[in-house]
């Protein structure tokens, strides 16, 4: 088969490739001055100005060669077009008059030549005031997610309004799909989590309430922590960060792959398909994930005060109900449905704000959870004080 | 002849049961522009990644620069990605990256180069793709498809390779910046005299710069050789490929000769 013949000789010999991998700098200077005259030899492509040192060693060289009067390319090796940038530099971009250069050689300072790149500009003086402009940015963009995260929360009350007044044409298989992925599949998580944290608040409080000979009251004190207050808020930690994240990245990469713009031009509404099923799926999961949380974490209590206390499990699960009250699992559902609804939102939210690149996917993401969870907090603190006013 | 820089010897590629590639043959050789054509699905950008090493052949071996591409490992891997740049389908740019940071950073893995000089091949790069120093500080999504394909060309030719991968190079860009495209590439190969292998369904790109064609069907290599001598062959994917309407539009009635002097 016959090949064709390149149309200009190439820029580097074909002899030996393999040498390209190993340099061939280790012998003399390769730059050498002779009589005014600068002869170049050796290999000058980017594997052999990687060696460390290198540039600046050949750097030197050429300076002091700088006045030559004639270039000689002709023993050059290997010269590609990093290395010719590194010459072009030192012959302030233009190819000095009596230089020998071989075809190819002349053809690759030709392209650099029809290219002329500007010097490095002053770089702008660093605004002094530059941390009074942040904080303003930061409060706008404050305000900006404040003002967005309104319209979305109203978008969804519209929405639930539409589906109370339409309930067949709901999403439903969409809510059912999020119910079993949000709350089904975090039940292992919560129930590790929730067995263990009452194995060491039971253990921990048994020891103390012993030295008072006041074991008894630990139904009473392991009932209201968890009902009332730890099992809401490890089961929303739990969740947002596993369910929030979630929805957040799969948004995100909704946007990224142009996914919601496509739903947009099909007419399907983002708050209907996207924001709607999830908070409801949440709204439903969560108050249920809660109450699943408080057993486990109660039966760990009881194990731990059986082996701490020698309290019976029998008398422990028969002193429950006077001791907690159906008050706190009032208290425990509206958190629940409160938690639910938050991070689904907020997870939304900060999906939806996500910029088609990678970097804003993983900052959204972790905005999303931080905000999820604080806000939680900030939230079981709202409730703790609104419960105490009321006297519950 | 030549030794050919890139062997690809009796290569089986599947994906469980779906064989892609069955005992296929290929040779290619320095300085030639090697395009690689076949319907959807015959496994044409499979076959780049072979070559490249991103996936393991079921049986066969894949030779670059005579050696297997898996027995590269370590810094000599890391040498043998410095020889060559690849051009993805949709460009693969680091999102995270403005346009200079994602062409410095081939050279800057390099290390030991320092900043002014990759500030200047960086530069000169964007120039060659007709861009400009202000294009350089854009975020890449910020860009229109052709300028994604332009810096993601001036990437691979970061560190000017001796071997191009280009998969659909002018997919996705109208018919003047593909021709100009085409154009760029022509004019660089002349100039730099690398190897190029692309994967391409654009009959004009074929006309206007391959010189070889390997059509990829039934699991191999059904032929090899020049433009005239693919289109004599009788097949019925080469005839309803290189002889249906949208051929006889792009190489005029069955005279992709003329059309090759026209355009190099």
């Amino acid at each position: 088969m016959a090949l064709p013949s390149p149309p200009v000789a190439p820029v580097t010999p074909d002899a030996p490739r393999a040498s390209r991998l190993i340099s061939t700098a280790v012998n003399a200077s390769p730059v050498s001055l002779e009589r005014g005259r600068c002869v170049l030899t050796g290999n000058w492509n980017v594997q052999a100005l990687a060696i460390k040192g290198e540039v600046r060693r050949r750097r030197e060289s050429l300076s002091a060669a700088k006045g030559a009067d004639a270039w000689d390319l002709s023993n050059v090796g290997l010269l590609d077009a990093v290395g010719a940038q590194l010459l072009w530099q030192y012959w302030e971009q233009k190819i000095p008059p009596g230089t020998e250069l071989t075809p190819g050689q002349q053809a690759l300072f030709e392209i650099l030549a029809n290219h002329p790149i500007k010097p490095a500009s002053e770089k702008a003086p660093t605004d002094r005031l530059a941390w009074v402009v942040a904080i303003g940015t930061g409060l706008f963009v404050l305000a900006e997610h404040g003002q967005k995260f309104l319209g979305l929360l109203g978008g969804f009350v519209l929405d639930f309004a539409k589906l109370l007044r339409h309930p067949f044409r709901g999403p439903w298989r969409e809510i059912s799909a999020q119910v079993y992925r949000v709350g089904t599949q975090a039940l292992g998580i919560t129930a590790l989590v929730g067995f263990l944290i009452g194995v060491v608040l039971s253990y921990l409080s048994a020891q103390q309430l012993a030295m008072f000979g006041a074991g008894q009251f630990i139904v009473k004190l392991l009932g209201i922590a968890t009902v009332r207050e730890l099992g809401p808020v490890l089961a929303a930690i739990l969740v947002a960060g596993r369910s929030g994240s979630s929805i957040t990245a799969q948004i995100g990469v909704m946007r990224v792959t142009q996914e919601l713009d496509a739903m947009q031009v099909m007419g399907i509404s983002h708050g209907q398909r996207l924001i709607l099923p999830r908070v409801i799926a949440l709204a439903i999961a969560m108050p249920l994930l809660v109450l699943w949380t408080d057993a486990l974490a109660l039966l760990g209590g009881m194990i731990a005060a059986k082996f701490e206390l020698d309290l019976s499990m029998h008398w422990f699960f028969g002193q429950l109900p006077d001791a907690v009250g159906i008050t706190n699992y009032k208290i425990t559902l509206i958190k629940g449905v409160t938690f639910g609804v938050w991070i689904a939102l907020i997870a939304c939210h900060f999906g939806l704000r996500i910029e088609p690149n990678t970097e804003s996917l993983g900052r959204g993401t972790t905005a999303s959870v931080v905000t999820a969870i604080t806000g939680v907090i900030l939230i079981d603190a709202l409730y703790a004080i609104l419960f105490n006013e009321m006297g519950i | 002849m030549e030794n050919p820089i890139i062997e690809v010897d009796n290569l089986t590629t599947a994906f469980g049961t779906h064989v892609v590639h069955q005992d296929l043959n290929l040779k290619i050789y320095p300085k030639e522009i090697l395009a690689l054509v076949g319907g959807s699905g015959a496994g044409k950008t499979t076959l780049l990644r072979q070559i490249l090493g991103l996936d393991r052949p079921r049986a066969g071996v894949v030779r670059v620069f005579g050696r297997p591409v898996h027995d590269y490992v370590g810094t000599e891997r890391i040498a043998l990605t410095n020889r060559w740049g690849m051009l993805f389908q949709a460009g693969a740019l680091f999102s995270a990256l403005p346009v200079f940071d994602n062409i410095a950073l081939p050279l800057r893995e390099v290390h030991n180069l320092p900043e002014d000089l990759i500030r200047e091949v960086v530069l000169m790069r964007l120039s060659w793709m007709g861009m400009s120093e202000r294009d350089a500080a854009l975020m890449p999504s910020d860009l229109s498809g052709g300028m994604v394909k332009r810096v993601a060309l001036a990437r691979a030719l970061a560190l000017d390779p001796e071997l191009l991968f280009l998969d659909e190079p002018t997919a996705g860009l109208d018919p003047q910046r593909s021709d100009e495209f085409v154009e760029l590439i022509h004019a660089l190969h002349r100039e730099l005299g690398f190897t190029v292998v692309m994967v391409t369904h654009d009959l004009d790109t074929i006309a206007a710069l391959s010189t070889r064609v390997a059509v990829l069907a039934e699991k191999k290599v059904l032929v090899e050789g020049t433009l005239e001598e693919v289109m004599k062959v009788k097949h019925p994917f080469l005839d309803a490929f290189f002889h249906g309407e949208r051929a006889v539009r792009a190489f005029g009635v069955n005279n992709p000769k003329e059309q090759n002097h026209g355009k190099s």
